[in-house]
């Protein structure tokens, strides 16, 4: 247990002495939440409205102020023709559009049906369905409160009420805060180990360890236990930085996604093993890293692309991804606030991947020997 | 006395190709061997075998009397080695060095600590103990690393051509600290290039396509073979004066 003690030892020291490597390992995970709960927003705010306002009447104007006041659309140009809209789409000024017919105040008067367009600058589909549908429920609503108990007499009008659960103001920090622990624990522990132990290939440091009376799951754990320290204390940064800077909630057990994220650990370390027993230079590991884990695990986890607008083929894909079932994990305890009854599945293939695949990497590691 | 390294018929293949061919030898302990051939003769391979890093393809080995087949735990705790590649940590200081490889090897720390200082003072290596090794000139690394190599004591150790690349004046060095090793007691294999190096060892071997062309003495050697130096006899046997035998593929030296 000495010996063990000793390598543990010397790889804290390799963490402290190589300064760059202990920043980034620790300003990563803080910058990228940071980077994620500001600039990849999908929460619908400050939406560029254009109005199209032929013939403004009170009844015009109590409609732009309703849409104004909502606080999440700003009007950025009040124009008298439709055709002037294309300039503001064009150059980026408005993302969104609203046409009131010139009959607009009068057909609502005679109780005609009134006219109104809504544009949408659908470039990004999902935040352009997003903003329309935000609109057309912020005029919905204003029509309803016009009408009055008297009004609505003359129209049967169903409306709808939504409610949304588990994150009701549809803050975007809620879910990729989840999906981003996934990120850092895998450039943690698939990055950070492959490097490490190509290193100690490429320097000749290996070859002293196997000659060395080491067993080899000593070599293994004395190599990647630190990585797991330092993956385990990113892991409670971003969670702290969450919830200080973000308010992002945390409804279910801490116990428990500790728990998870050490099997998730597990799972990413076998990689980075698998992958340095197949490769010789720190480079070669860097590359497989990326291209077999870090961005399946990206892509394929529902992380930032919700799965369900996939092709099936890839939807079928994501289901071996381990990435995408510590996310539905994450997200489940933190916003749902559920435990292992409904958890159990993932929590079983999650344990059940990492057993296989660190029995492989143990076995990978005594056939280097051969 | 029997033999610390006793190699019987030891051979290895890789595929069909036969990197060490049914290699026979014995080496008494305290004595300094060389082991010499040219590159991809089947030096390393041979090594790697004796060390326990590899699985003999028939034939046997026993060092420090376990065998490497199905001991190489034993063998492991018995020997030390270093290899052609340097095997210090170049951003730990040589202290901190000695400390981990004492700690692989299960020493303790008392004990880690007065051999540091033995060995710091006797390579008058006392003022560089703290600085990264990566800033030291390669001839003190090279010396670390043989006495890393030894801290633990070791019956045998095994070194596999430790001074490629080394100044004349740090390879003579390298070769007192050799000899100092061996007056301790300690048996020592090591493989050379360097020719001259070949007649500072008690034995030496010759190893032409995985077989072993000539040993004994440098002396008896040179006299039987009525040749002037080892450079000499090592070029007639490397030249393939046989036409009969074939020209060997070339093969890895690390497999």
């Amino acid at each position: 247990m000495t010996a063990l003690r000793g390598l543990l030892h010397k790889e804290w020291f390799h963490i402290r002495r190589d300064r760059r490597t202990a920043a980034v390992l620790i300003a990563l995970p803080v910058v990228q939440v940071l980077l994620f709960g500001y600039a990849i927003r999908t929460d619908v705010d400050n939406v560029r409205l254009a109005i199209v306002d032929p013939a403004p009447t009170n009844t015009t104007l109590a409609l732009r102020q309703r849409l104004t006041s909502a606080g999440v659309f700003r009007i950025v140009a009040v124009v008298p023709r439709i055709d002037d809209v294309d300039r503001l789409f064009q150059s980026g000024k408005a993302q969104q559009a609203l046409v009131i017919d010139s009959r607009f105040t009068e057909d609502l008067g005679r109780g005609v049906p009134a006219q109104l367009l809504v544009i949408t600058d659908a470039t990004e589909p999902n935040s352009g369905a997003l903003f329309q549908a935000y609109a057309e429920g912020v005029i919905q609503q204003w029509a309803t409160s016009r009408a009055g108990p008297f009004g609505a007499a003359n129209a049967v009008t169903i409306v709808p009420r939504v409610r949304v659960r588990f994150n009701p103001t549809r803050e975007s920090s809620n879910l990729f805060v989840p999906g981003l622990m996934a990120f850092v624990l895998t450039i943690v522990a698939a990055l950070m180990t492959a490097i490490s132990l190509t290193r100690e290939k490429e320097t000749g440091t290996m070859e002293a360890l196997l000659v060395s009376p080491l067993r080899p799951w000593e070599i293994i754990v004395g190599k990647v236990a630190p990585y797991l320290a330092v993956g385990f204390a990113s892991v409670l940064l971003v969670l702290i930085e969450a919830r200080l800077v973000f308010h992002v909630p945390f409804r279910g057990s801490v116990t428990l996604l500790l728990v998870e994220s050490v099997l998730y650990v597990l799972v990413s370390l076998a990689f980075g093993i698998l992958i340095s027993a197949r490769t010789s230079s720190q480079r070669i590991a860097m590359m497989g890293v990326f291209l077999t884990t870090l961005l399946p695990n990206i892509l394929l986890s529902g992380f930032i692309f919700p799965l369900e607008s996939m092709p099936a083929v890839l939807q079928w894909l994501s289901f071996v991804i381990p990435g995408r079932w510590f996310v539905a994990i994450a997200r489940g305890i933190m916003l749902k606030g559920i435990g292992l009854e409904y958890l159990w599945r993932e929590t079983l293939y999650i344990a059940g991947l990492a057993t296989v695949l660190l029995v492989a990497s143990i076995r990978s590691f005594h056939e280097r020997l051969e | 006395m029997p033999p610390v390294i006793d190699a019987r018929e030891l051979t290895r293949r890789f595929g069909t190709f036969t990197a060490v061919d049914r290699i026979s030898f014995d080496v008494t302990a305290g004595e300094v061997f060389g082991f010499l051939g040219a590159n991809g003769a089947g030096k390393t391979t041979a090594i790697r075998m004796l060390i326990g890093l590899l699985q003999p393809s028939g034939g046997s080995a026993h060092v420090a009397g376990f065998d490497v087949a199905t001991q190489a735990e034993q063998v492991k705790r018995s020997i030390g080695y270093m290899s052609q590649r340097f095997s210090l940590y170049e951003d730990l200081t040589p202290r901190e060095n000695i400390r981990l490889y004492g700690g692989i090897y299960g020493l303790t720390l008392a004990q880690i600590r007065e051999r540091t200082d033995a060995m710091l003072q006797r390579l008058g290596a006392s003022q560089i103990a703290d600085a990264p090794v990566a800033r030291l000139p390669l001839g003190w690394r090279q010396k670390l690393a043989l006495s890393v190599a030894l801290v633990h004591e070791p019956r045998i150790v095994f070194l596999d051509e430790p001074t490629s690349g080394v100044d004349p004046i740090t390879r003579r060095q390298f070769w007192e600290l050799i000899y100092e090793a061996a007056s301790r007691g300690t048996t020592v294999l090591v493989t050379t290039h360097y020719m001259d190096e070949a007649e500072y060892c008690d034995r030496i071997s010759i190893m032409v396509a995985g077989r072993i062309a000539a040993i004994g003495a440098p002396a008896d050697l040179k006299r039987d073979n009525g040749v002037e130096t080892i450079d000499e006899l090592f070029v007639q046997l490397a030249r393939p004066s046989n036409p009969s035998s074939p020209s060997r593929p070339s093969s890895p030296e690390h497999p």
